[in-house]
């Protein structure tokens, strides 16, 4: 039988992954520069954490390493985008190039690794005991997960209810006019794109030593970081859907691979489970629906006129006309 | 209107960096920033590699030499450039209508797809003569291609959904597609490979003559490299010289001046990805039917990726794509036996991050200036 506690309680742990990811590229975007390279960065924070916790034990500095590791190459992100004005399609391809072929060339022979400490799983005392929710949300989840709870109202907090949290959003909405009120444009962007990338790593470091441990090459993200950019797209930027996305996501893996178990479903005979190459069909299942979620946003979107920062990919330069 | 600022602001230091905008880039200018971020790209490769334990010296010398070293390696070279021409190509018309298409991954698959179909399903039977056989394989591997690049295309021309996330999901269900037909109903034994296809499946390659010819023995260059070369001209020919590549290239400078000289981007839009996608598909094709005669899941040494990076670094014109795919198809080639392996796909990050970063050059000129107090 399929547990849709375990199921639910697995999306939550695996979907923070995805809500880190989205969580950085969203304040990013809302400053105005895309960053297309979360894949690359997260496949740099994954290698790493995994690394130094393979080489130190210590899986804290593996996760504090693997945030710095990706908001360097964020770094050159936006160095790139923002002060030499280069495309940020392209410049966010060339992250994600440089991210997964640096992790594979630092990451040789890691995958060989005997047993490395794990982030710890723990549950929350009385949360833990609330029916259906308890089980899912507060019971042996890693440290991160819990963490992820909180960002996601800190986050939409920060974006929509503070000075610097408006600051963020006519940097991205208007940049000219952000300047001429004394807002330092470059200088913001530069630092949202840096947590961008930290937090990129975070969500790698996250996979490599708590969700799915070890260091599988570019399989380890498997296209996760894809996924983030295109759930930012479907979140309208707005932190609450990013999370609501990002853990069904997370519920999507689970349920792939547990549909494969039983003999039967829903009463029928299980047809994944009688032909087991039926399987790769489940596996486009979340690619496929990110093509699907994307087009029902971009319809919302068309219909409410809303969405995407007015400034999204175009560099800011004092004194051209801009948009 | 100031055409001049400082990067620097906020700092002092008693000079600065100023980028003054060109007003005309030199013919010999982009040329040259191609060249030289190239250089600079293997400088930043040789120090990851060194600080990665392995001699960079050595691992460059072993490209070169594993690459165009002699005639057999330089034929591998060529064998690995033939669809990277296609893919690069395939970019780069995407590219010029700022359509990201980075989904050439998927529609080479699909390509080799489609084109084993003919010969697997079977919907011609084995004993079809080459004369029929190679063009309608040719034919289904640029249509599949197509249908994977139509799609995209397709939600982005009628709905604006983002092309870049779609393109890339596309690419993933494109090899669950494969593996499922490979694994489950073209599988040789429970192999994951299908089983090979009869001879007039192959394309014609240089070996094949060697009865007549005995110098050309064991040279496995096929005639992909000449579907490569045709594209190169007819894409040159449709971008630069004809009203459709003008109109790409209009939507690709400014979508709005498009729109009002009545240019339907929609159409172009669906047209220039289908085009995209079936060059891609054209590639997956040529290098089943040239190469590896059976589908298999790892047909692609990141085949799809590579290409986005040639079409950048050729500056978007299609005689360069063929160049810099040879240079590319050589890093492939000889980077099969360089330690650490990730070596030839770090170098290509690299080498596009150059790239992007120095076409600052072709746009700005850059001033190292004394600062003035108060300059802002």
């Amino acid at each position: 039988m399929i547990d849709w506690i375990v199921i639910l309680q697995a999306g939550v742990a695996s979907g923070t992954v995805l809500l880190f990811a989205s969580l950085g590229e969203i304040l990013a975007e809302r400053s105005g520069v895309m960053n297309l390279g979360i894949e690359g960065m997260m496949l740099i924070g994954a290698m790493t954490a995994y690394k130094i916790a393979v080489v130190t034990g210590n899986v804290w500095l593996g996760m504090v390493l693997a945030m710095v590791a990706a908001g360097v190459l964020s770094l050159l992100h936006a160095l790139v985008t923002i002060n030499f004005r280069a495309d940020q399609v392209v410049s966010g391809l060339a992250i994600n190039f440089v991210g997964i072929g640096l992790s594979t060339v630092l990451g040789e022979g890691l995958s060989k690794s005997g047993a490395v400490n794990l982030l710890p799983t723990f549950s929350l005392p009385l949360l833990s005991q609330i029916p259906v929710l308890g089980p899912i949300l507060f019971t042996n989840h890693n440290p991160m997960t819990y963490l992820g709870y909180l960002l996601t109202p800190a986050a939409w907090f920060y974006i929509n209810r503070t000075r610097p949290g408006l600051h963020l959003r006519a940097v991205g909405e208007h940049p000219a006019a952000a300047d001429a009120l004394g807002i330092n444009v470059y200088g913001l962007r530069y630092r949202y794109v840096f947590i961008g990338g930290l937090m990129a790593g975070l969500a790698g470091a996250t996979i490599s030593l708590a969700v799915s441990p070890g260091w599988f090459s570019d399989l380890t993200t498997s296209g996760q970081g894809w996924i983030a950019v295109g759930l930012v797209i479907f979140a309208q930027w707005n932190p609450w859907r990013a999370a609501a996305g990002s853990y069904m996501f997370g519920a999507l893996r689970r349920l792939i691979l547990d549909l494969q178990g039983p003999q039967t479903l829903l009463f029928f005979a299980n047809p994944f489970y009688y032909m087991p190459k039926l399987g790769f069909f489940l596996q486009m299942l979340p690619y496929a629906l990110v093509i699907l979620i994307l087009f029902i946003g971009s319809r919302e979107a068309m219909k409410k006129r809303l969405g995407t920062p007015a400034a999204l990919g175009v560099p800011y330069v004092r004194g051209e006309r801009g948009l | 209107m100031a055409m001049t600022e400082s990067i620097a602001k906020g700092f002092h230091f008693p000079f600065s960096v100023r980028f003054e905008q060109r007003l005309s880039t030199p013919a010999w200018l982009p040329a040259l920033t191609s060249v030289g971020s190239l250089v600079v790209a293997f400088m930043i490769g040789a120090v990851v590699i060194w600080a990665a334990g392995g001699d960079a010296i050595a691992s460059y010398e072993h490209i070169v030499k594993a690459a165009f070293g002699d005639i057999g390696v330089f034929n591998d070279t060529l064998v690995k450039a033939t669809p990277l021409i296609l893919i690069g190509l395939a970019c780069t018309l995407a590219f010029r209508m700022k359509l990201w298409n980075i989904g050439a991954e998927g529609q080479f698959y699909m390509g080799a797809w489609g084109a084993s179909a003919i010969v697997l399903a079977p919907i011609l039977p084995p004993t079809t003569p080459g004369i029929l056989m190679i063009p309608i394989m040719m034919l289904a591997g640029f249509a599949c291609g197509a249908l994977w690049g139509l799609i995209p295309g397709f939600l982005k021309a009628r709905f604006n959904v983002n092309e870049i996330i779609t393109t890339l999901m596309m690419n993933y269900i494109a090899t669950s597609w494969v593996l499922f037909w490979v694994f489950g109903v073209w599988s040789e034994a429970g192999f994951q490979m299908s089983p090979v296809f009869p001879k007039s499946a192959w394309l014609p390659r240089l070996t094949d003559y060697a009865k007549q010819f005995p110098e050309l023995g064991g040279l496995t260059l096929h005639a992909g490299i000449l579907f490569g070369l045709i594209a190169t001209v007819v894409v040159w020919f449709f971008i630069s010289r004809s009203r459709w590549g003008y109109e790409i290239r209009l939507i690709g400078d400014s979508k709005q001046a498009a729109f009002y000289a009545g240019v339907n981007i929609v159409r172009n839009t669906v047209l220039v990805m289908m085009v995209s996608g079936g060059l891609a598909g054209l590639a997956g094709m040529a290098e089943i039917s040239g190469v590896v005669h059976r589908l298999q899941g790892s047909i692609s040494n990141n085949y799809g990726f590579t290409g986005i990076i040639i079409a950048w670094l050729a500056k978007l014109n299609p005689f360069a794509v063929v160049l810099v795919a040879i240079l590319f198809g050589g890093l492939i080639n000889a980077g099969r036996e360089i330690q650490p392996s990730g070596v030839p796909r770090m170098l290509q990050g690299i080498i596009l991050f150059c790239v992007i970063a120095s076409d600052v050059l072709l746009r700005y000129r850059v001033r190292i200036a004394r600062n003035q107090v108060n300059h802002d």
